[in-house]
């Protein structure tokens, strides 16, 4: 099982029935696919769609319907439409449980860093702003490391931030992280794994839990 | 009454250098691309555009680019769009990137007459940078203010002469909102009913 199916399966645990959430591009995405059986999730995408389905059989995609990463979907049965103000009226408003989304940077004090980096990149934030300040929970799921090595998980973020003490999560490959008034609490590692050695690849400082156990996934 | 214009030329004919446009759509979703190709073809220069995105290289917004008809943009999200990116990053045009949210909010603001409003987005970021924050309640938010634009350029799925216009899926985003932030809105319609 890859690290990022890992994560998705993780937080697919917190999911419960009746739920809206967003979820953002990439791995986020794949959280669908393991939404545990008989629970109600309804996904949102800010484009302006509740109730969104999986990817059309090959062929079968319309044009008019696509979700915030602009691939095509499908409706599931009850799905909404509405307009992109109306969108993130109940993003702003605090009607989505929970908002998953990918990061660059994260840091102790929930601080998260996804959108640009100056000089490199001119991209824009897209709905990610929106999303961290009006979600109940965020989530952030991102590899624990960068592809050279680099912590992703900081002391203080470097780039130009999407919010400010945003974060309720982290979740990457090697362990989940709550973050808490106090700094990043380490709650759960990957099997295999000791805290001691989630810290040594973790910048910022983790406060090892006293409950901290292995993670936890919807089963394989 | 009857808005009917027979050709997008002709309803884009009266569209000068320097205007402010919203264009509708998401990605390449519920854009008015053939709205898009007549302002092209007009070739007016020198505008002031607002819309989510901005086309991808070859289509959509990115012929407007490439025509080099736009002098300013204020959208979300232009990762789609390499030629937008170079052109940015040699300072050719001038871009602003706000939150998706706060753009839609501003539209609708425009159409329905408040002049600005407060949100929690963007606080503690460049978002936020030279903009009025105030403390309401527990929370501190960020004073933004309305858009409104000359011409609104927008895609729907039915339309009748009336003007009245019915979206099909996810091709609505920020059409509606657009069509009531402008002084003239041009609706580019599948089927005329």
């Amino acid at each position: 099982m890859s690290g990022k199916e890992r994560i998705a399966r993780r937080i697919a645990l917190e999911l419960r029935d009746g739920f809206y959430v967003n979820l953002g591009i990439g791995l986020p995405t794949m959280i669908t696919a393991f939404v545990p059986a008989g629970m109600d999730v309804t996904f949102q995408s800010e484009n302006g769609m509740l109730g969104v389905g999986p990817a059309p059989m090959a062929g079968a995609a319309d044009p008019d319907l696509i979700n915030a990463g602009k691939q095509p979907v499908t409706e599931l049965p009850g799905c909404s439409y509405f307009g992109s103000e109306e969108s993130f009226a109940m993003i702003r408003g605090g009607h989505m449980d929970m908002s998953v989304l990918g990061a660059m940077q994260v840091d102790e004090a929930g601080n998260l860093a996804n959108w640009t980096i100056p000089g490199k990149m001119v991209k824009g934030m897209g709905g990610a702003m929106d999303l961290v300040a009006g979600a109940r929970r965020v989530i952030v799921a991102m590899e624990h490391q960068t592809k050279e090595g680099a912590s992703r998980i900081l002391k203080a973020c470097t780039l130009p931030l999407t919010g400010t003490h945003v974060v309720h999560d982290i979740v990457t490959e090697l362990c989940w992280i709550r973050v808490s008034a106090e700094g990043l609490v380490l709650t759960e590692v990957a099997e295999g794994l000791t805290p001691q050695e989630v810290q040594a690849r973790t910048e910022a400082r983790l406060i090892i839990s006293p409950e901290v156990r292995v993670m936890a996934m919807v089963g394989a | 009454m009857n808005k009917v214009v027979l050709s997008a030329d002709a309803a884009v004919a009266d569209i000068a250098s320097g205007a402010t446009v919203m264009l509708g759509g998401f990605g390449l979703c519920g854009i008015p691309e053939n709205l898009i190709a007549a302002l092209v073809r007009l070739g007016v220069r020198g505008l002031h555009t607002i819309s989510n995105n901005m086309g991808v290289d070859g289509f959509g917004m990115g012929l407007m680019l490439e025509a080099g008809m736009i002098a300013s943009h204020i959208g979300s999200y232009v990762g789609e769009n390499r030629r937008l990116e170079t052109m940015v990053l040699q300072g050719q045009l001038d871009l602003t990137l706000i939150p998706q949210g706060t753009l839609a909010e501003r539209i609708r603001a425009g159409g329905a007459g408040i002049p600005a409003f407060y949100v929690p987005t963007g606080l503690g970021t460049v978002v936020a940078e030279g903009k009025e924050t105030r403390q309401i309640g527990e929370r501190m938010y960020v004073l933004e203010h309305a858009l409104h634009a000359d011409v609104a350029l927008v895609k729907a799925w039915k339309g009748d002469r009336l003007g009245n216009l019915v979206y099909r899926k996810t091709a609505r985003n920020f059409n509606p909102a657009m069509a009531t932030a402008a002084d003239l809105t041009i609706a580019e319609v599948e089927e005329l009913v």
